[in-house]
Protein backbone atom coordinates (compact mmCIF):
# COMPACT_ATOMS: atom_id res chain seq x y z
CA UNK A 1 0.00 0.00 0.00
CA UNK A 2 1.13 3.68 -0.65
CA UNK A 3 0.90 6.38 1.69
CA UNK A 4 -1.76 9.00 0.35
CA UNK A 5 0.45 11.88 1.53
CA UNK A 6 3.97 11.09 0.67
CA UNK A 7 3.38 7.99 -1.48
CA UNK A 8 6.00 6.52 0.48
CA UNK A 9 5.77 2.62 1.89
CA UNK A 10 3.08 1.62 4.07
CA UNK A 11 3.79 -1.41 6.63
CA UNK A 12 1.06 -3.20 8.41
CA UNK A 13 1.11 -3.79 12.16
CA UNK A 14 -1.46 -5.20 14.68
CA UNK A 15 -1.79 -4.24 18.19
CA UNK A 16 -4.13 -6.03 19.94
CA UNK A 17 -6.73 -6.97 17.14
CA UNK A 18 -6.41 -3.13 15.81
CA UNK A 19 -4.83 -2.88 12.28
CA UNK A 20 -2.92 -0.16 11.57
CA UNK A 21 -0.81 0.76 8.43
CA UNK A 22 2.14 3.28 9.05
CA UNK A 23 4.47 4.85 6.53
CA UNK A 24 8.09 4.33 6.61
CA UNK A 25 8.50 7.28 5.33
CA UNK A 26 6.24 10.16 7.12
CA UNK A 27 5.37 8.06 9.85
CA UNK A 28 2.26 8.93 9.01
CA UNK A 29 -0.60 6.30 10.06
CA UNK A 30 -3.98 4.89 8.50
CA UNK A 31 -6.72 3.48 10.07
CA UNK A 32 -10.09 1.53 8.94
CA UNK A 33 -13.07 2.06 9.28
CA UNK A 34 -13.93 1.38 13.06
CA UNK A 35 -10.96 0.68 13.86
CA UNK A 36 -10.08 4.66 15.44
CA UNK A 37 -13.53 3.39 17.64
CA UNK A 38 -11.63 0.52 18.80
CA UNK A 39 -8.74 1.96 19.68
CA UNK A 40 -11.15 4.69 22.17
CA UNK A 41 -12.70 1.68 23.66
CA UNK A 42 -9.86 0.24 24.50
CA UNK A 43 -8.00 3.19 25.84
CA UNK A 44 -11.07 3.57 27.74
CA UNK A 45 -11.17 0.20 29.16
CA UNK A 46 -7.63 0.52 30.41
CA UNK A 47 -8.20 3.90 31.88
CA UNK A 48 -11.07 2.48 34.31
CA UNK A 49 -8.59 -0.74 35.05
CA UNK A 50 -5.99 1.51 36.15
CA UNK A 51 -7.93 4.66 37.81
CA UNK A 52 -7.05 3.18 41.09
CA UNK A 53 -3.61 1.36 40.35
CA UNK A 54 -3.22 -1.54 42.44
CA UNK A 55 0.41 -1.92 44.37
CA UNK A 56 2.72 -3.26 42.26
CA UNK A 57 3.99 -7.04 43.18
CA UNK A 58 7.39 -7.85 44.16
CA UNK A 59 8.88 -7.29 47.51
CA UNK A 60 12.66 -6.42 48.48
CA UNK A 61 16.19 -7.95 46.79
CA UNK A 62 16.15 -9.83 50.25
CA UNK A 63 12.97 -11.23 50.41
CA UNK A 64 12.61 -14.63 50.90
CA UNK A 65 12.29 -16.71 47.12
CA UNK A 66 9.22 -18.87 48.29
CA UNK A 67 6.25 -16.21 49.58
CA UNK A 68 3.77 -17.49 52.21
CA UNK A 69 5.71 -21.05 52.63
CA UNK A 70 5.33 -20.93 56.49
CA UNK A 71 1.45 -19.61 56.11
CA UNK A 72 0.00 -22.81 55.06
CA UNK A 73 1.31 -23.92 58.68
CA UNK A 74 0.96 -21.54 60.57
CA UNK A 75 1.62 -21.94 63.87
CA UNK A 76 1.53 -20.38 67.65
CA UNK A 77 5.10 -18.52 67.28
CA UNK A 78 4.39 -16.77 64.14
CA UNK A 79 0.32 -15.90 65.36
CA UNK A 80 2.29 -14.63 68.74
CA UNK A 81 4.49 -12.77 66.73
CA UNK A 82 1.71 -10.97 64.54
CA UNK A 83 0.41 -9.69 68.17
CA UNK A 84 3.24 -8.76 69.83
CA UNK A 85 5.49 -5.27 70.17
CA UNK B 1 -10.49 -7.76 86.93
CA UNK B 2 -8.65 -9.78 84.21
CA UNK B 3 -4.79 -8.53 83.56
CA UNK B 4 -4.27 -8.02 80.20
CA UNK B 5 -0.94 -7.99 80.00
CA UNK B 6 2.20 -7.43 82.52
CA UNK B 7 5.30 -6.44 80.65
CA UNK B 8 7.30 -3.42 81.33
CA UNK B 9 3.53 -2.11 81.32
CA UNK B 10 0.66 -3.21 82.81
CA UNK B 11 -2.70 -3.64 81.54
CA UNK B 12 -5.70 -4.69 83.28
CA UNK B 13 -9.57 -4.46 82.31
CA UNK B 14 -11.82 -3.41 85.36
CA UNK B 15 -15.73 -3.68 84.25
CA UNK B 16 -15.94 -1.09 81.38
CA UNK B 17 -13.02 0.31 81.29
CA UNK B 18 -8.93 -0.45 80.53
CA UNK B 19 -6.45 1.00 82.70
CA UNK B 20 -2.63 0.84 81.50
CA UNK B 21 0.61 1.61 83.78
CA UNK B 22 2.55 2.85 81.97
CA UNK B 23 6.56 2.21 81.81
CA UNK B 24 8.53 3.25 84.69
CA UNK B 25 10.15 6.62 83.57
CA UNK B 26 7.59 7.30 81.19
CA UNK B 27 8.11 11.22 80.14
CA UNK B 28 4.55 12.96 81.28
CA UNK B 29 4.20 15.55 78.68
CA UNK B 30 5.38 13.14 75.66
CA UNK B 31 2.82 11.19 76.85
CA UNK B 32 -0.09 14.01 77.02
CA UNK B 33 0.64 14.70 73.75
CA UNK B 34 0.39 12.06 72.47
CA UNK B 35 -2.97 11.10 73.82
CA UNK B 36 -4.08 14.61 72.69
CA UNK B 37 -3.50 13.59 69.04
CA UNK B 38 -5.97 10.02 70.13
CA UNK B 39 -8.55 12.78 71.62
CA UNK B 40 -8.04 14.55 68.21
CA UNK B 41 -8.79 11.71 66.30
CA UNK B 42 -11.76 9.69 67.62
CA UNK B 43 -12.70 7.83 64.56
CA UNK B 44 -8.89 6.54 64.20
CA UNK B 45 -7.73 5.61 67.44
CA UNK B 46 -9.57 5.04 70.52
CA UNK B 47 -9.59 7.81 73.00
CA UNK B 48 -8.58 8.11 76.44
CA UNK B 49 -10.75 8.74 79.72
CA UNK B 50 -8.08 9.98 81.92
CA UNK B 51 -4.64 10.63 83.15
CA UNK B 52 -3.60 9.51 86.76
CA UNK B 53 -0.71 9.43 88.60
CA UNK B 54 -0.26 6.17 90.74
CA UNK B 55 0.32 6.94 94.30
CA UNK B 56 2.36 4.25 96.28
CA UNK B 57 5.51 2.12 95.86
CA UNK B 58 6.80 -0.01 93.69
CA UNK B 59 6.41 -1.83 91.56
CA UNK B 60 3.65 0.17 90.09
CA UNK B 61 3.25 3.08 92.85
CA UNK B 62 4.64 6.21 91.27
CA UNK B 63 3.32 5.53 87.83
CA UNK B 64 1.66 7.13 85.09
CA UNK B 65 -1.99 5.31 84.46
CA UNK B 66 -4.30 5.81 81.64
CA UNK B 67 -7.90 4.53 81.54
CA UNK B 68 -9.38 3.55 78.70
CA UNK B 69 -12.99 2.74 77.77
CA UNK B 70 -12.57 -1.30 76.99
CA UNK B 71 -12.99 -2.07 73.44
CA UNK B 72 -12.92 -5.61 71.88
CA UNK B 73 -9.31 -6.20 70.85
CA UNK B 74 -8.50 -8.36 68.37
CA UNK B 75 -6.95 -11.93 69.67
CA UNK B 76 -4.96 -14.44 67.95
CA UNK B 77 -7.61 -16.77 68.23
CA UNK B 78 -9.96 -15.13 66.54
CA UNK B 79 -7.25 -15.37 63.69
CA UNK B 80 -7.67 -19.04 64.42
CA UNK B 81 -11.31 -19.25 64.10
CA UNK B 82 -11.55 -16.97 61.05
CA UNK B 83 -8.96 -19.31 59.22
CA UNK B 84 -11.40 -22.27 60.33
CA UNK B 85 -14.24 -20.83 59.19
CA UNK B 86 -12.86 -20.08 55.65
CA UNK B 87 -11.59 -23.30 54.71
CA UNK B 88 -14.60 -24.75 55.89
CA UNK B 89 -16.81 -23.25 53.39
CA UNK B 90 -14.84 -20.48 51.91
CA UNK B 91 -16.73 -17.47 53.74
CA UNK B 92 -16.08 -14.30 55.25
CA UNK B 93 -15.12 -15.57 58.66
CA UNK B 94 -16.36 -14.11 62.07
CA UNK B 95 -17.06 -10.68 62.47
CA UNK B 96 -17.28 -7.58 60.35
CA UNK B 97 -14.87 -5.50 59.46
CA UNK B 98 -12.99 -6.76 56.81
CA UNK B 99 -12.11 -10.04 58.12
CA UNK B 100 -11.13 -12.67 55.11
CA UNK B 101 -9.29 -14.61 53.57
CA UNK B 102 -5.74 -14.15 55.94
CA UNK B 103 -8.07 -14.31 59.11
CA UNK B 104 -7.04 -11.22 59.96
CA UNK B 105 -8.88 -7.29 59.60
CA UNK B 106 -5.73 -6.08 57.26
CA UNK B 107 -8.00 -3.53 55.25
CA UNK B 108 -9.51 -2.13 58.58
CA UNK B 109 -5.54 -2.09 59.64
CA UNK B 110 -4.47 -0.45 56.13
CA UNK B 111 -7.17 2.25 56.40
CA UNK B 112 -6.84 3.40 59.77
CA UNK B 113 -2.96 3.80 59.11
CA UNK B 114 -3.48 5.53 56.14
CA UNK B 115 -6.24 8.14 57.94
CA UNK B 116 -3.37 8.36 60.81
CA UNK B 117 -0.81 9.17 58.39
CA UNK B 118 -3.03 12.18 56.69
CA UNK B 119 -3.79 13.87 60.07
CA UNK B 120 -1.25 16.92 60.25
CA UNK B 121 1.28 16.10 63.33
CA UNK B 122 0.36 18.77 66.50
CA UNK B 123 3.33 20.80 67.44
CA UNK B 124 5.48 19.64 70.70
CA UNK B 125 4.43 15.82 69.30
CA UNK B 126 7.77 13.49 70.22
CA UNK B 127 9.31 11.13 67.76
CA UNK B 128 7.54 8.30 66.56
CA UNK B 129 8.87 6.05 68.31
CA UNK B 130 10.16 2.61 65.70
CA UNK B 131 13.57 3.61 65.69
CA UNK B 132 13.89 3.56 69.66
CA UNK B 133 12.26 0.15 69.34
CA UNK B 134 14.60 -1.59 66.79
CA UNK B 135 18.08 -0.34 68.85
CA UNK B 136 16.33 -1.43 72.25
CA UNK B 137 15.63 -4.65 70.97
CA UNK B 138 19.40 -5.02 69.55
CA UNK B 139 20.95 -3.71 73.18
CA UNK B 140 18.58 -6.40 74.72
CA UNK B 141 20.48 -8.63 73.09
CA UNK B 142 23.75 -7.74 75.12
CA UNK B 143 21.71 -9.21 78.51
CA UNK B 144 21.13 -12.65 77.34
CA UNK B 145 23.38 -15.47 76.00
CA UNK B 146 23.12 -16.05 72.79
CA UNK B 147 25.43 -18.46 70.25
CA UNK B 148 27.42 -16.16 67.28
CA UNK B 149 25.92 -18.38 64.62
CA UNK B 150 21.90 -16.28 66.22
CA UNK B 151 24.15 -13.35 67.08
CA UNK B 152 26.13 -12.70 63.90
CA UNK B 153 23.17 -12.32 60.96
CA UNK B 154 21.39 -10.06 63.41
CA UNK B 155 24.48 -7.85 63.89
CA UNK B 156 25.30 -7.96 60.42
CA UNK B 157 21.79 -6.85 59.03
CA UNK B 158 21.52 -3.92 61.75
CA UNK B 159 25.24 -2.94 60.14
CA UNK B 160 22.92 -2.41 56.88
CA UNK B 161 21.04 0.24 58.69
CA UNK B 162 21.93 4.01 58.24
CA UNK B 163 23.03 5.20 61.70
CA UNK B 164 20.38 5.82 64.79
CA UNK B 165 17.66 7.05 63.86
CA UNK B 166 17.75 5.19 60.79
CA UNK B 167 16.86 7.71 58.01
CA UNK B 168 17.41 7.58 54.49
CA UNK B 169 20.37 9.97 53.55
CA UNK B 170 18.99 11.04 50.09
CA UNK B 171 15.48 11.95 49.59
CA UNK B 172 14.37 12.74 52.69
CA UNK B 173 10.14 13.30 52.95
CA UNK B 174 8.11 15.40 55.14
CA UNK B 175 7.85 13.48 58.64
CA UNK B 176 4.33 12.71 59.18
CA UNK B 177 2.07 11.60 62.06
CA UNK B 178 3.24 7.73 62.73
CA UNK B 179 1.71 4.93 65.33
CA UNK B 180 5.14 3.60 65.98
CA UNK B 181 4.83 0.06 67.03
CA UNK B 182 1.48 -1.35 64.66
CA UNK B 183 0.76 -4.80 64.31
CA UNK B 184 -2.21 -6.77 64.45
CA UNK B 185 -3.07 -6.82 68.56
CA UNK B 186 -3.01 -2.81 67.84
CA UNK B 187 -6.42 -3.01 66.62
CA UNK B 188 -9.42 -2.98 69.15
CA UNK B 189 -13.24 -2.72 68.05
CA UNK B 190 -15.35 -0.22 69.67
CA UNK B 191 -18.93 0.49 69.44
CA UNK B 192 -19.15 -1.55 66.40
CA UNK B 193 -15.69 0.26 64.71
CA UNK B 194 -12.25 -0.92 64.39
CA UNK B 195 -9.53 1.66 65.74
CA UNK B 196 -5.83 1.87 66.75
CA UNK B 197 -4.71 1.55 70.49
CA UNK B 198 -1.85 2.35 72.30
CA UNK B 199 -0.03 5.92 71.53
CA UNK B 200 2.96 5.12 73.52
CA UNK B 201 5.25 5.38 70.14
CA UNK B 202 2.96 7.92 68.64
CA UNK B 203 4.64 10.75 67.18
CA UNK B 204 6.74 12.45 64.12
CA UNK B 205 8.19 10.08 61.72
CA UNK B 206 8.81 8.06 58.00
CA UNK B 207 4.71 6.83 58.04
CA UNK B 208 6.62 3.75 55.82
CA UNK B 209 7.81 2.57 59.41
CA UNK B 210 4.19 1.37 60.14
CA UNK B 211 3.76 -0.65 57.28
CA UNK B 212 7.00 -1.86 57.59
CA UNK B 213 6.17 -4.86 60.18
CA UNK B 214 4.01 -6.41 58.09
CA UNK B 215 6.37 -6.17 55.28
CA UNK B 216 8.98 -7.62 57.16
CA UNK B 217 7.02 -10.69 57.59
CA UNK B 218 5.95 -10.66 53.94
CA UNK B 219 9.43 -10.69 53.17
CA UNK B 220 10.60 -13.57 55.46
CA UNK B 221 7.78 -15.65 53.67
CA UNK B 222 5.45 -15.60 57.02
CA UNK B 223 3.09 -13.55 55.79
CA UNK B 224 0.79 -14.72 52.91
CA UNK B 225 1.31 -12.60 49.62
CA UNK B 226 -2.79 -12.46 49.57
CA UNK B 227 -2.82 -10.62 53.14
CA UNK B 228 0.07 -8.36 52.17
CA UNK B 229 -1.43 -7.30 49.01
CA UNK B 230 -5.29 -6.56 50.56
CA UNK B 231 -3.16 -5.00 53.64
CA UNK B 232 -1.07 -2.15 51.24
CA UNK B 233 -3.72 -1.88 48.50
CA UNK B 234 -6.40 -0.72 51.52
CA UNK B 235 -3.67 1.26 52.55
CA UNK B 236 -3.34 2.86 48.98
CA UNK B 237 -7.08 3.08 48.44
CA UNK B 238 -7.50 5.10 51.29
CA UNK B 239 -5.17 7.95 50.24
CA UNK B 240 -2.46 6.67 52.05
CA UNK B 241 1.24 8.40 50.90
CA UNK B 242 3.96 6.30 53.07
CA UNK B 243 4.68 4.63 49.64
CA UNK B 244 3.69 4.92 46.08
CA UNK B 245 1.52 2.11 44.60
CA UNK B 246 4.46 2.32 41.54
CA UNK B 247 7.47 1.12 43.87
CA UNK B 248 6.23 0.25 47.61
CA UNK B 249 9.37 -1.18 48.26
CA UNK B 250 11.32 1.80 47.65
CA UNK B 251 10.58 3.57 50.58
CA UNK B 252 9.89 0.35 52.50
CA UNK B 253 13.23 -1.35 52.18
CA UNK B 254 15.34 -0.20 54.86
CA UNK B 255 12.11 0.34 57.86
CA UNK B 256 11.44 -3.21 56.95
CA UNK B 257 15.34 -4.32 57.15
CA UNK B 258 15.18 -2.72 60.84
CA UNK B 259 11.82 -3.99 61.96
CA UNK B 260 13.59 -7.53 60.46
CA UNK B 261 16.15 -7.21 62.78
CA UNK B 262 13.99 -5.83 65.50
CA UNK B 263 11.84 -8.87 65.59
CA UNK B 264 14.79 -11.53 64.89
CA UNK B 265 16.31 -9.55 67.88
CA UNK B 266 13.24 -9.50 70.17
CA UNK B 267 12.51 -13.75 69.15
CA UNK B 268 15.86 -14.88 69.91
CA UNK B 269 15.93 -12.99 73.11
CA UNK B 270 12.46 -14.36 74.35
CA UNK B 271 13.73 -18.22 73.41
CA UNK B 272 16.85 -17.81 74.93
CA UNK B 273 15.15 -15.91 78.51
CA UNK B 274 12.40 -18.77 78.38
CA UNK B 275 15.24 -21.57 77.90
CA UNK B 276 13.34 -22.41 74.58
CA UNK B 277 15.20 -23.28 71.40
CA UNK B 278 14.39 -21.05 68.58
CA UNK B 279 10.66 -21.22 66.58
CA UNK B 280 9.85 -20.93 63.29
CA UNK B 281 8.96 -17.40 63.35
CA UNK B 282 12.63 -16.76 64.91
CA UNK B 283 14.19 -18.82 62.57
CA UNK B 284 12.70 -17.36 59.78
CA UNK B 285 13.51 -13.86 60.95
CA UNK B 286 16.44 -14.69 61.54
CA UNK B 287 17.17 -16.35 57.33
CA UNK B 288 15.61 -12.58 56.49
CA UNK B 289 18.94 -11.35 58.32
CA UNK B 290 21.44 -13.61 56.71
CA UNK B 291 19.52 -12.36 53.37
CA UNK B 292 20.23 -8.66 54.37
CA UNK B 293 23.34 -9.07 55.08
CA UNK B 294 24.38 -10.90 51.71
CA UNK B 295 22.58 -9.08 49.35
CA UNK B 296 24.53 -5.35 51.10
CA UNK B 297 27.27 -7.81 50.46
CA UNK B 298 26.89 -8.60 46.68
CA UNK B 299 26.07 -5.00 46.66
CA UNK B 300 29.58 -3.33 48.05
Amino acid sequence: MECPKCRGHMRTYERNGVHIEQCDNCRGIFLDHGELEALTRMESQWAQQHHAPPPAPGGPAWGAPHHGHYGHHRNRSWVGMLFSS
Amino acid sequence: MTVLKETRVLVVRVGDVVVKAHQPGTDEAWLRARLGVAQELPEVMLAPLALEWLDGGSPHGGRLVTIWPAGVALSPDDLNEADDLDRADGRDGGRDGGRDGGGAPWEEGGRLLARLHAHPPPTGLPPAGGPARVAGAVAGLAEVGLPSRVLAPIRAAYGTLPPFPFSAPAGKRAPRLTHGDWHLGQLVEHRGRWLLIDPDDLGVGDPAWDLARPAAWFAAGLLEPDAWDRFLSAYLAAGGTAVSARDPWRELDLPARALTVQLAATAVAAAARAGDPLDDAATAMLSSCERIAATARSRT
